[in-house]
């Protein structure tokens, strides 16, 4: 853990002040918990905030930064026992909990504003429990499948958009003794991702929604279908053997040295990927193909997000830092290629000329009318999460085993959601 | 001076100094018992306590009686996660002794004088040295599918690649294996120090009466090392109940859970990302602690026994 405390001359920011005079000044102390642990979203983090404290130059800021795996336990304990004013954390039913036990404040104030309700409309469903919202997001980014399109090129291959051309691809493609795609199980949440859309492109959206609420069974024939259309994949040898031993990390090689042709993972692989030697030449992105024609395309969008914790002792100074996160200004800058690398999630912001942004903005603004889901482990609660990943990760290992997993899946919906 | 010093002298005993005997060693005891009783005693019955809750961490704890403890016999009777973890522990319990036969081989064959035999103590001794965290590492990066050095070893005799780690049926072997690594080291070091301690009389009259190699070890040798045996056990049973960190490096309790103990199981439960079941998790410590207590009553009786014996 690393706290710093950063005073801004009053007399430099009193010009900035002037420049600014739509955006009310506040002073106090204001604590920020961050989990924006690594090297570069931390630096980008840190420097908003500095500007955040010359527009306040009255105000006490104190960062904290944690280590991003550590937070996810740590949390528990700051926001009963020591709360800062503004603390990181994720959306959806990941921040149930919280909510739940009455520990983050209602933001719903923020969200009458004009900014947030209209420029921020996409991300309002995924901040709100039972009517009301309980944060701020500040970033998100698409899911999809990143393809070596040096491969597909030399198979003579194009990006498939219906789930016969993916089958006709992945068979070409295992011919050539390559697998399909990539995928490292060890952690559990990328088989996740691929459970995300196979069932939301099987049954759609809303009722993927449903179960994630548990309010389906898991040996409902529509589910059953889903696991029918992955086993597929998984007959055909479409992913790499072994997934099991590794982490998403660990993945990234068979993909690099071509013995994969695509993964289907957040857009924070495209960084290692480019680091691993890839250019943009070799590597492209397209949307998960449809499967059933009847139902909307919905994406996977996970999003991160600011909370004021109800302890919080500044409560007016952490809402006006919230503005100033939202504000199209600061999202442009905060998510753009040399800071988040991500999409901004106000709509007034423009998005960085990344060739894999661009794709996903477009893909998500214009070509996910099913609507946009955040993750597995975040729609879900975080123990059905746990089981269910692990049903997938077996069944990805042992494809004819379903009927006994999904047997367990459903006990576990017994228990799980009372 | 020398007056005020002869009126408490002829004065009667204070009670402390009557019974300074008595107290002393209560006084040096104070400090121990008391951060046993606050630190280990206390959270036992917390956690006895807290079994009968279904509490998030966060919430209201609600008094929910033995369901925990129903739900962990359903999981038993549905060969789910708790009945996993449960035959896991057992296969370790077993198998984790194995240390201490291969600690005493190795032991045997460096007690002995040739050139640079301290280097090969500090070699062997080595694996205990570092910490469990490398030991997982360096064995996840052995087993590895690919690019392992244990599947390069099977090529050359022309033997498939095995995935240790992700074989829901090897993987615990694999796990124990890494783990027996220290662990033999650490009897290995019991061993010596009690090599040291036989009396060399003895091997000379078990000689004169012809006694040699196996016969030699098991009947003049060994009783004489008992009390290293006796130590080599405890730890190694408390080690394989309690193994933990090489679970957590190696496989996270993959694949699909197939790896898991009752140590690690409890900490997904109640700690982890995931995890918000503490009661949940309480009942498995409960189970745990049990187990345990089988054994330490053991080792206490036992201790007990060969005190009364002296």
């Amino acid at each position: 853990m690393h706290s710093m405390t950063k005073r801004t001359l009053a007399a430099l920011a009193a010009c900035t002040a002037l420049s600014a005079p739509a955006l009310a000044q506040v002073s106090g102390d204001l604590s920020i918990f961050l989990d924006t642990s690594n090297p570069a979203p931390r630096a980008t983090m840190e420097a908003m905030i500095e500007r955040f404290g010359e527009k306040n130059p009255d105000l006490n800021i104190e960062i904290t930064v944690i280590d991003r795996e550590a937070y996810k336990t740590q949390i528990r304990n700051f926001l009963t026992a020591n709360a800062p004013d503004v603390a990181t954390w994720y959306a959806a039913n990941r921040m149930k909990p919280y909510v739940d036990a009455g520990l983050f404040d209602d933001v719903s104030d923020l969200w009458a504003e004009p900014m947030f309700a209209d420029d921020l409309k996409s991300t309002k469903g995924a901040m709100t429990i039972d009517g009301k919202q309980w944060g701020v997001p500040y970033t998100y980014y698409q899911w999809g499948v990143y393809y070596r399109k040096d491969i597909f090129d030399e198979l003579e291959l194009s990006a498939p958009t219906t789930w016969e051309e993916e089958k006709v691809n992945c068979e070409k493609i295992v011919a050539s003794g390559r697998a399909c795609y990539t995928i490292g199980t060890k952690f559990l949440w990328t088989a996740g991702g691929w459970f995300d859309y196979l069932n939301m492109r099987t049954n759609g959206y809303d009722f993927h929604n449903q179960l994630a609420n548990g309010e389906i069974s898991w040996e409902d024939d529509r589910v059953k279908q889903t696991f029918a259309n992955w086993k597929e994949l998984i007959d055909m040898g479409a992913f790499i053997d072994n997934h099991q031993t590794y982490s998403w990390q660990e993945a990234l090689p068979f993909m690099v040295n071509g013995e994969a042709a695509a993964y289907l993972m957040g857009n924070f692989a495209v960084a290692p990927l480019r680091d691993a030697g890839l250019t943009d030449d070799q590597l492209d992105f397209y949307q998960f193909v449809s499967i059933n024609p009847d139902v909307e395309l919905a994406e996977d969008a996970p999003t991160d997000t600011f909370h004021i914790p109800s302890a919080a002792k500044n409560k007016e100074a952490a809402r006006e830092f919230l503005r100033f996160v939202a504000s199209p200004e600061e999202q442009t800058i905060i998510n753009d290629g040399k800071n988040l690398g991500q999409l901004p999630v106000n709509s007034k912001s423009s998005v960085d000329d990344d060739k894999f942004l661009q794709k996903g903005f477009v893909m998500l603004s214009e070509n996910s009318p099913g609507g946009v889901a955040q993750f597995w482990d975040r729609d879900a609660p975080a123990e059905m999460a746990k089981v269910s990943m692990e049903g997938f990760q077996e069944f990805m290992v042992k494809p004819d085993q379903v009927d006994k997993i999904l047997a367990k899946l459903e006990r576990a919906r017994g228990r799980i959601y009372k | 001076m020398s007056a005020s010093t002869d009126i408490i002298d002829s004065e009667p005993e204070s009670w402390f100094h009557r019974n300074q005997q008595a107290i002393a060693p209560w006084l040096f005891l104070a400090p121990g018992i008391l951060f046993f009783v606050v630190y280990v005693i206390a959270p036992v019955f917390q956690s006895f306590n807290l079994s009968l809750y279904e509490w998030d961490g966060l919430g209201q704890a609600e008094y929910i009686g033995m369901r925990n403890y129903e739900d962990l016999y359903y999981e038993w009777v549905d060969r789910d996660a708790f009945y996993t973890s449960l035959k896991n522990n057992l296969i370790w319990l077993v198998l984790y002794l194995l240390a201490i036969p291969a600690g005493l081989f190795i032991a045997l064959l460096l007690n002995q004088t040739v050139f640079g035999i301290r280097l090969y103590k500090s070699l062997f001794f080595f694996p205990f040295v570092i910490s469990q965290v490398v030991v997982g590492l360096v064995f996840t990066w052995f087993y590895d599918p690919t690019f392992g050095l244990l599947n390069q070893m099977l090529g050359v005799f022309g033997m498939g690649p095995i995935n240790v780690l992700g074989n829901e049926h090897l993987v615990t072997y694999g796990i124990i294996a890494a783990g027996l690594w220290p662990q033999t080291a650490y009897c290995m070091i019991l061993y010596l120090t009690g090599l040291n301690a036989v009396d060399p009389e003895q091997i000379e009259a078990g000689r004169l009466d012809g006694a040699k190699g196996i016969k030699m070890l098991w009947y003049i040798v060994l009783p004489q090392l008992r009390p290293a045996t006796f130590i080599a056990f405890v730890v190694t049973i408390i080690g394989a109940l309690r193994s933990f960190d090489l679970i957590s490096v190696m496989t996270q309790g993959g694949p699909f859970g197939s790896s898991r103990v009752l140590a690690y199981y409890m900490f997904e439960v109640a700690l982890s990302e995931y995890g918000f079941r503490m009661g949940y998790g309480a009942a498995i410590a409960v189970v745990l602690f049990m187990i345990m207590m089988c054994f330490i009553t053991y080792f206490l009786w036992s201790m007990y026994r060969e005190e009364k014996g002296h």
